[in-house]
């Protein structure tokens, strides 16, 4: 007798393949195949006219709305304002400068992200403390031989940029100090922080702007007159500071304890054991927290139409009241999402990727 | 600690107490720490203080030099403004506190109906992103992913301006079911009670009432005797079918006052307003994506292990669900869950964007800009807001106690 494994038949053909995947994921079970039915005719009845809209029946080359007659979307609309969408009102001239500001800006981003890249903690602190200033210079002018240009000129995606950097960076180190505060053991920097940080995340955004705008110069004594985009920038800084001190908090809080009485038992002090022992493995564990406060602050930097700044909303809505272009504010409300999606879309995968490398089971969470 | 040590070395061993030399604390203030601490908090207190006095000395000044008074005097004088949309009765001889009131009333009303409606698309959402079917899960991932990644302002201009705005004029309204559709609303049949509908009010007081003492009465019972009774079919056909034999029996008391194009507008029939219709839209479908991510967090944080001991004990799938899953479930989704309701009310004031009268629209907007009252309107704007935060993280920790596991 011989004994020989006899080799495997093949699976029954309707459990691989298209067949056996189409069985086990859009139709098995009664309920499941109706579902699927159901939904796919919805979603064919309605995606077949958008996407004929958008791609198909849509005009992409022309300089005036006579361009546009093929009954589909507008886009020669959004491409012949393309510049008005990323810039504002800059003066022409002088757009080399916004543009290096945002290279560079990209350009240490992408050095941040990339896993492979050396040297990240020298970038990170380029990006969050001279940037801020090389980028000021660039953008305001007014020395080193630049012209000066004023705020109000700033537009478009580069004045909802500007928002959200300089909400994230400033707020920052404020909410750092607010969280240590919270924690601290002093009763009265305890209950000044607390206050601080639930009034700030108690109130809406656009009433701190409107705060920011009306009160503001109220607070200050007479002839002192602020720019309108720095009371904007005042408003987002204080609000933003409470959230990311909170989260700042939670990474505090996931350090374990023992981390703190180590240090406390090598005689380290306060700010020894704070910088060199907590900060250094909390701030770790914060950058996805981080990281999705800053999608909420990219977003909410849209609400500062609202007292009169042109951000890339703002410049869509401008734009869709030109009587020339009367009638394709669908176009333009399409576009200007899709520019914050692919911001906030990427920023969260990263986000997402990040936490999940991150979980490396220290911590208080299981 | 270090004084505690440095004092006891100073003890004599034995012998006499020697006069000669009083306990002196060798610790640098700055090296004590309670000392410091103390140090600490009466510079921060008093540069607080120092801040506070600028500015309210500042605001003072300033007001004074704009012949603004201060105090809440304004609150009695005439608006002399109309309000497209109120839920009291106003004029624009009200004062200035009915616009608070009116615009209070506003932000309530759509701050409860984007949370209705948020919360059931959010749940389906959320259950829909987790279905083994491929295209349902597909689909709810790309709406939560598309919406949630796109500003709120955005997506209630684009109801708004690109949706609702381009709807036909009244003249040529899209007729259904007696309701009109154009750009000025959406405008139904009001119903209008008639003598004898208080008795169908009564039914319906009556059959919830009912339903309330059955299911009271059948948790007794199955505690007793471990019968179970359809509790929730009895309560529905109690508090739907009462008040409608009710209705039936006293001869339809109620009529229907249908809206007719008088001129350029409708007449009659209740109006709701595009403001409302595209801001209730955009914080029902931006908000939804949040609650759906909640609740799949909720659900795929109850293990594995309970479904299957469930299944073990032979319980069957929907019981599983409603006995077992849900319960676990929602002690992890409330807690998110409130404060996105908390955020669907914040965000709510976006309204003033589109000219939905909410309250900051009605009293943040005109009636800031009427009065020049800033300090006074503000203050009462963010204390609306900062009270309701507060009453929302109360419930939530009293919440959180309740649900707490205790572990035995």
């Amino acid at each position: 007798m011989k004994y020989e494994l006899q080799p495997a038949m093949p699976p029954p053909s309707n459990l691989i393949g298209v067949v056996g995947w189409l069985r086990k994921n859009l139709f098995n079970g009664p309920f499941n195949s109706v579902a699927t039915i159901v939904v796919g005719f919805f979603l064919i009845s309605f995606m077949v006219p958008v996407i004929q809209w958008i791609f198909i029946d849509s005009d992409w080359v022309g300089d005036s709305r006579d361009a546009c007659n093929s009954g589909g979307a507008c886009w020669v609309f959004i491409i012949s304002r393309l510049d008005q969408f990323l810039y504002g009102f800059y003066p022409e001239a002088e757009l080399w400068r916004l543009q290096l500001a945002f290279i560079l800006l990209i350009g240490s981003i992408v050095w941040l992200v990339m896993p492979q890249t050396p040297k990240k903690g020298l970038v990170a602190v380029w990006l969050l403390v001279i940037y801020p200033v090389v980028a000021f210079f660039l953008l305001y002018g007014n020395s080193f031989g630049l012209i000066q240009v004023e705020t109000h000129l700033w537009g478009g995606l580069s004045l909802t940029l500007v928002l959200a950097v300089v909400g994230i960076v400033a707020s920052l180190p404020l909410g750092i100090v607010l969280a240590l505060g919270r924690q601290s053991e002093m009763p009265i920097v305890r209950s000044v922080c607390v206050i601080f940080i639930e009034i700030w995340r108690g109130v809406p955004l656009i009433t701190v702007l409107f705060m920011a705008s009306v009160m503001l110069p109220l607070f200050f004594p007479e002839g002192m007159s602020f720019d309108k985009l720095l009371r904007a920038l005042i408003g987002i800084t204080l609000f933003q500071s409470a959230y990311m001190a909170e989260v700042i908090r939670g990474g505090l809080q996931a350090i374990p304890k023992g981390q703190y009485e180590a240090a406390d038992a090598l005689g380290l002090g306060y700010w020894q054991k704070m910088i060199l022992i907590i900060m250094p493995q909390a701030l770790k564990l914060m950058i996805p927290g981080i990281v999705n406060t800053f999608i909420a602050l990219f977003k909410d930097t849209s609400l500062v139409l609202i007292i009169g700044l042109f951000d890339l909303l703002a410049i869509g809505q401008a734009a869709n009241q030109d009587p020339k272009w009367i009638g394709y504010s669908t176009e333009s409300y399409l576009f200007v999402a899709l520019m914050f999606w692919v911001f906030c879309f990427s920023m969260s995968r990263y986000s997402q990727q990040l936490e999940r490398k991150l979980h490396t089971g220290h911590g208080n969470r299981a | 600690m270090s004084s505690d040590i440095s004092n006891s070395s100073h003890k004599p061993d034995g012998g006499p107490v020697q006069p000669k030399s009083p306990p002196t604390d060798k610790t640098k203030f700055w090296n004590d720490p309670k000392k410091r601490s103390l140090l600490f908090q009466v510079l921060l207190l008093s540069a607080l203080g120092f801040v506070f006095y600028t500015i309210i000395d500042n605001t003072l000044t300033n007001l004074e030099q704009r012949g603004i008074t201060t105090g809440f005097d304004f609150l009695t004088s005439e608006a002399g403004f109309g309000i497209a949309m109120s839920l009291i009765d106003y004029t624009e001889a009200s004062s200035y506190g009915m616009t608070f009131l009116v615009g209070l009333l506003n932000t309530i009303l759509i701050a409860v109906m984007g949370i209705f409606a948020a919360t059931i698309l959010g749940f389906i959402l959320g259950v829909a992103r987790l279905s083994d079917n491929w295209l349902i899960s597909k689909f709810a991932t790309f709406y939560i992913e598309i919406f949630r990644n796109i500003p709120l302002l955005l997506q209630i201009f684009f109801w708004y301006f690109a949706v609702l705005r381009t709807l036909p004029h009244p003249r040529q309204s899209i007729e259904f079911l007696g309701s009109f559709i154009n750009n000025r609303g959406f405008i139904f049949p009001a119903p209008v009670a008639e003598d004898g509908f208080g008795l169908v009010v009564f039914g319906f007081i009556a059959a919830v009432l009912g339903s309330w003492i059955i299911s009271r009465w059948s948790a007794k019972r199955q505690e007793r005797t471990g019968q179970q009774f359809p509790v929730f079919l009895a309560s529905i056909g109690l508090i739907v079918g009462v008040p409608l034999i009710l209705f039936l029996l006293s001869g339809m008391p109620m009529g229907l006052e249908h809206p007719e194009l008088k001129g350029f507008n409708f007449r009659g029939g209740i109006t709701v307003i595009p403001e409302l219709i595209a801001l209730w839209l955009a914080l029902s479908i931006y908000t939804a994506a949040f609650i759906a991510e909640t609740v799949r967090a909720g659900i795929l944080a109850v293990s594995h292990g309970q479904t299957e001991a469930a299944s073990a004990l032979g319980i069957s799938k929907g019981k599983t669900l409603r006995l077992i899953v849900i319960p676990q479930a929602m002690r992890v989704v409330i807690p998110p869950l409130t404060s996105q309701y908390l955020n669907l009310t914040k965000n709510s004031s976006l309204a003033t964007a589109i000219g939905y009268p909410d309250l900051v629209n009605v009293f943040a907007g005109t009636t800031l800009n009427q009065t020049g009252q800033a300090i006074e309107v503000i203050a009462m704007t963010m204390a609306v807001y900062l009270t309701l935060s507060l009453l929302t993280s109360f419930f939530m920790n009293w919440y959180n106690a309740r649900i707490q596991l205790t572990e035995r």
